[in-house]
């Protein structure tokens, strides 16, 4: 994944990015869908999110974050600004951005796909009322307040529900660091 | 800048998924602009999304690539309004001098009380909650803001003290809205922070807040 986005970035490779573009583009598409957003719609956001990859890969640096971590804040900060019609204030992780990249140095002794891999083992084996919480807030796109409504839960307990789901997540982690 | 406190994991966590409200968001990018501690668990919670994101079955039926890009990636859009500086700008976190400049000693407030004044800050149309700048003079009890829903109080300046603690300069105030406390204003500097809630603001409440203390309610 990294590798190709490498290559895209480094030599603008059009097989790397047709790659890249079928891996993810439907699921991107998915991701908007699940916002709530028409399959037309969808459609051109993940263009988009695929799009802004092509383009911004120059300033992506392949060996200090993880290439879906970049795609997924790319076209999470589009669903707020398109879908959600709000300000999206996480700014994306760029490689050039000299502060942000320096907190974050997966590189030392460990790879971002096998820090990828633990998250995704910790999160098969969540609880399912955690996992739910967390899968409503990341995929279908609710708010705190709009889950404890769908669910019919206080907003204390949703809330419960997330530290603890991370607090698990983090220990997957954690001896990585 | 010593910070203390800190965003609620879940708060956290909602950010990174791109679902927290964008009056609280625009407090939690401020502390994020100066906390590392922070920063380092929004790229672990964006990690989340990216696993989650990758797990996700792409819709049926494949995606049209797009007419196929060749420009140079140098010399074209920056594909939107999307925050890069990170560092602060004067006493003003970076993200949020978007909205109200870099110098806090330029703002012009507009008084809302006794020892208190304020500037609302504009939030996208679809946005609900309410967004605000306070400052409260020295030994002045803090104005609640907003009643139920997630509150969150970034302090830009000076410092406030309550039985949690002593807020100062880039600490974060997530705290649950049925808390009760009642934060004073430190009595040299004051305190300057800015504040968002999730739900409208409500000024009745505010007012009466303010002047209980003079009234005797």
């Amino acid at each position: 994944m990294a590798d190709l986005l490498q290559q895209v970035a480094v030599h603008r490779d059009v097989d790397a990015f047709r790659q890249l573009f079928q891996q993810y583009a439907p699921r991107v598409k998915s991701y908007m869908m699940r916002q709530g957003a028409d399959p037309n719609t969808a459609e051109e956001l993940a263009q988009e999110t695929l799009l802004t990859v092509w383009r911004k890969a120059a300033l992506y640096s392949g060996e200090k974050g993880s290439a879906t971590t970049w795609i997924f804040t790319i076209a999470r900060n589009l669903r707020i600004d398109r879908l959600r019609r709000e300000f999206p204030w996480q700014e994306l992780p760029e490689g050039h951005d000299e502060t942000a990249s320096s907190d974050i140095q997966p590189d030392e002794a460990v790879s971002e796909a096998e820090r990828r891999g633990r998250v995704q083992a910790a999160l098969a084996t969540l609880p399912e009322d955690q996992h739910e919480v967390v899968s409503l807030s990341y995929i279908e796109g609710l708010s705190h307040s709009e889950i404890a409504d769908r669910l019919k839960l206080p907003l204390g307990t949703v809330k419960s529900r997330m530290r603890l789901a991370y607090q698990k997540i983090r220990e997957a982690v954690e001896d990585l660091k | 800048m010593t910070i203390t406190h800190h965003a609620d994991d879940a708060t956290l966590m909602s950010y990174a998924a791109g679902t927290l409200p964008e009056a609280l968001g625009a407090v939690v990018a401020s502390h994020a602009a100066v906390c590392v501690r922070c920063r380092k668990e929004v790229a672990a919670m964006n990690r989340v999304g990216a696993v989650l994101l990758a797990d996700l079955p792409g819709a049926p039926g494949s995606v049209v690539a797009p007419r196929f890009p060749d420009a140079d990636p140098r010399h074209t859009g920056d594909g939107g309004d999307v925050l890069t500086a990170i560092e602060r700008a004067g006493d003003i976190p970076a993200p949020l001098s978007r909205l109200v400049g870099s110098d806090l000693s330029s703002i012009q407030w507009k008084r809302l009380g006794l020892g208190v004044w304020h500037v609302p800050l504009p939030l996208s149309p679809a946005a609900t909650g309410d967004l605000r700048l306070i400052k409260v003079a020295p030994g002045q009890a803090m104005p609640e803001h907003g009643h139920g829903g997630s509150e969150l109080s970034l302090i830009l300046a000076g410092s406030y003290s309550d039985s949690l603690g002593r807020f100062g300069a880039g600490d974060l105030a997530d705290l649950d809205g049925d808390i009760e406390h009642t934060p004073m204003a430190d009595r040299v500097t004051g305190c300057v922070c800015v504040i968002a809630s999730e739900e409208p603001a409500r000024f009745k409440g505010l007012f009466a807040r303010l002047v209980q203390p003079f009234v005797g309610l």
